[in-house]
């Protein structure tokens, strides 16, 4: 009943929220709902019993790339509103389409389901007491995914670099 | 102490990508530390480092396993592709030691940009699992993405860099929600362990939409039509080397991961087990098979109308896709062969290619138009000749390499009953000669331009057309060694799947 | 009041409509940021999906994949942003549909 009430909440925020990012006409604005946005979807990683992820999502997500965003929006002062200028030739029909992709995609879900019924969710956390999952979140990075891992930190360098190249004025 | 789970040995098998990643570091170091005026050195420090890569990949060539877990997999098929981007790598980087003094662009961080995303393609191309793959693919996607926009001056190289990161992302989060799903229905993330739980029979349209998912996001990495709109725009804005890296390396390494994917993860829905369309059973060869055809027709049809060379290749490079489909669609060793065999030729006659378009970027003149072509017969005969041996290859015609890759995927085609996508692979093929001729027209019948000064090539460049022509022609004039290891290659791909027994 | 267990079946179509939200933004929006925005709404969805399929199986093995998609996450913000900017230092615009040098 509980978890029931929890989950609604949460979708209906993280719904909502994800409608007034791709709505609002003000980027500043859809900035600030995206924050919201994923602090809700941490709220979720914690229900889902990945307390780790939820602290990443926060720090990271709300704390790093959002911060980012929000000064890319206000370095680049736009003397006219971006949507000013319409190209005719773009399809709405487009939009349409995928409208109809994304029907196929939750009939597709929903037949699934209907099928084969999934057991509740009970956080695996629960089980395991104060520590959480991190440990064994842990071991996983270092262990089985030790190789994508250090291919990660090749690509993070990458983006560091390419963040220096691509900002830097021209000399 | 060794990480947990690893040997002395896993890290013996990983040299190849622990020296390209020295490389890169060493080149960022070498940015810094060298004075200015002496950056030129660093051209040959990271040829140095793809040279050893390539020593380092022949002395484990030959061996078959997997390491660190069971996530990377040391295979001929790994090897394969391994060596083409290594090739791949040091002609791009050979093409752009003069390009870049004259766009006056800095070498040291491109070059590191380079070796890394030649690091994200080994890992595409060596990885068993589906966390591997997608962290490899985003490594070289990201590199590239810098690449393409790395002459901040010029707006058309901004616009790709724009067009390319946003459809490339997308494509990205369409490719990470199928792997979620695919995921959700096996609980693992290694394409072998994937492929055991779904012969179960589980799967229904949860698993045809996952595919679908996979299809669409490597189907933009790949550029075939209807996920191409991306291509042309950024082959014409990105610095011609850049280009031709993109277009033979990118290609070929989300080629691999698709195989990878597809071949050791989805075995058993090869012909049937996605539900039904059109009362006929559905399986992932048929999304493949659609792709195929308009890939070939519509890059084809599109290409004839170009006068931008670069943006003829990219619509060119978009309908070898589709060729390169026709492999995937047959579905068998013997199509993989072909596939593995086209796209180690392609990537000769189209670096080639590239690298004309390099010769005729000069301090004052763009030189990406057909037109700048003209008189290049007298103006420079040799790269004219080189130029004449691409186009040639490129639409099919003996006795080049192009001419044994078309015929060995049209075959493989045939041999699997897909005639009539043989033949429409043939008639496209006939469709795309009139452009290619168009080129060679240009250059020995139009001699406005014969007056203008002859065409200077500098002796980085003379490199790259040598070992383009000769890989063009040895490999069609004596193709044997080179199906040899692709067939050798393409039957260690099959084997995580003889278990299943579906592959031979 | 009753409401039914709550199963991995709901997170997925908490999940999946919060991908077609993304997929739609990126559809309609031209300014570049918000479109880019709406790929991360896209990537979430993905992260959702992987954590409510870890939590069906009980292992770490989706929470493992989300962290690496995070990581993915936040280069492509640090590059995009970057692409952004050296593009609006030589265009001063973000509309997508204003980008057209190149046509053919």
């Amino acid at each position: 009943m509980l978890d029931a009430i929890a989950f609604y909440t949460l979708a209906a925020l993280i719904l909502a929220f994800a409608i007034a990012v791709i709505t609002a006409r003000n980027p500043v604005h859809s900035v600030v709902f995206l924050v919201i946005n994923f602090l809700a979807v941490a709220i979720v990683y914690i229900v889902l019993g990945a307390e780790f992820l939820a602290m990443i999502q926060v720090l990271v997500y709300a704390g790093g790339i959002v911060v980012l965003y929000l000064f890319v929006v206000m370095l680049v002062n736009l003397k006219r509103g971006p949507e000013a200028h319409q190209d005719p030739r773009r399809q709405t029909g487009a939009g349409v389409g995928l409208a109809v992709a994304v029907l196929a995609e939750l009939t597709a879900i929903l037949a699934y389901t209907g099928r084969n019924p999934l057991p509740a969710v009970v956080p695996a956390a629960s089980a395991r007491g104060p520590g959480g999952n991190t440990e064994q979140l842990g071991w996983l990075l270092y262990t089985t995914y030790l190789i994508p891992f250090e291919v990660a930190s090749m690509l993070l360098l990458v983006a560091m670099i390419g963040a220096i190249v691509l900002a830097r004025k021209v000399d | 102490m060794m990480p947990l789970g690893f040997t002395r040995l896993d890290f013996y098998y990983l040299l190849p990508e622990l020296i390209v990643t020295a490389g890169a570091v060493a080149l960022l170091g070498g940015d810094v530390l060298l004075a200015r005026g002496r950056h030129r050195l660093l051209t040959w420090v990271g040829l140095a480092f793809l040279g050893a890569a390539a020593v380092a990949l022949a002395f484990i060539s030959g061996r078959e396993g997997t390491v660190a877990q069971g996530m990377y997999s040391v295979d001929g098929f790994a090897v394969f592709f391994k060596l083409l981007f290594l090739v791949a790598a040091a002609l791009t980087i050979l093409m752009s030691h003069r390009y870049l003094d004259v766009e006056g662009a800095r070498p040291g961080e491109y070059y590191f940009l380079v070796l890394c995303a030649t690091l994200g393609m080994m890992v595409m191309a060596a990885g068993v699992d589906l966390v591997t793959l997608f962290i490899g693919l985003e490594t070289m996607a990201v590199s590239f993405y810098i690449l393409v926009g790395y002459i901040k001056p010029s707006r058309r190289s901004n616009e790709a860099s724009i067009k390319y990161f946003l459809l490339g992302t997308f494509s990205l989060g369409l490719l990470l929600y199928g792997m979620s799903l695919l995921y959700g229905l096996t609980g693992s993330t290694e394409l072998r362990t994937i492929a055991t739980t779904l012969a179960g029979g589980r799967g229904g349209p949860l698993l045809a939409l996952a595919v679908m998912l996979l299809v669409a996001g490597m189907g933009f990495k790949i550029a075939a039509v209807p996920f191409h709109a991306w291509a042309p725009d950024v082959y014409e804005g990105a610095p011609t080397p850049i280009t031709a890296f993109i277009s033979v390396g990118s290609k070929a390494a989300s080629f691999a991961m698709l195989l990878r994917i597809f071949f050791e993860g989805l075995p058993a829905f090869r012909m049937d087990g996605l539900g039904t369309i059109f009362g006929q059973p559905l399986g992932w060869t048929y999304f493949f098979y659609v792709l195929s055809i308009v890939s070939m027709t519509l890059g084809n049809l599109a290409a004839l109308t170009q006068n931008n060379l670069k943006r003829m290749l990219a619509y060119s490079s978009i309908a070898h896709a589709g060729y390169l489909l026709i492999g995937i669609v047959a579905a068998t060793p013997r199509g993989v062969m072909a596939a593995l065999v086209y796209l180690m030729v392609y990537t000769f006659m189209q670096l080639g290619a590239f690298a004309i378009v390099v010769l005729m970027r000069r301090q004052d003149v763009i030189g990406d138009e057909l037109k700048d072509l003209s008189g290049l017969s007298v103006r420079q005969p040799a790269a004219a000749v080189a130029m004449l041996i691409f186009m040639l290859s490129l639409g099919g015609i003996p006795p080049t390499a192009g001419f044994m890759g078309k015929f060995s995927l049209f075959a493989a085609a045939i041999e699997s009953g897909y005639v009539g996508l043989a033949i429409i692979g043939v008639l496209n093929s006939a469709i795309s000669l009139y452009y290619y001729v168009r080129v060679v027209v240009y250059m020995w019948v139009r001699r406005e331009e014969a007056a203008a000064p002859p065409v200077v090539m500098s002796r980085a460049l003379a490199l790259v057309l040598i070992v383009a022509v000769a890989g063009t022609l040895v490999l069609g004039v004596y193709p044997r060694a080179l199906f040899d290891l692709a067939q050798a290659s393409a039957s260690t791909l099959g084997r995580a799947d003889q278990a299943l027994g579906l592959l031979r | 009041m009753h409401f039914t267990p709550i199963t991995p079946y709901h997170y997925l179509l908490l999940s999946a409509a919060l991908f077609s939200v993304g997929v739609i933004g990126v559809m309609v929006r031209r300014n570049i940021i918000i479109l880019f925005m709406s790929i991360e709404l896209m990537f979430n969805a993905v992260n959702i999906n992987l954590v409510a399929f870890a939590a069906l199986y009980r292992h770490e093995v989706g929470q493992a994949f989300a962290v690496f998609v995070i990581a993915v996450a936040a280069a492509e913000a640090a590059v995009g942003l970057g692409i952004i900017l050296a593009f609006y230092r030589n265009k001063e615009t973000l509309n997508i549909d204003e980008m057209n040098l190149m046509k053919g």
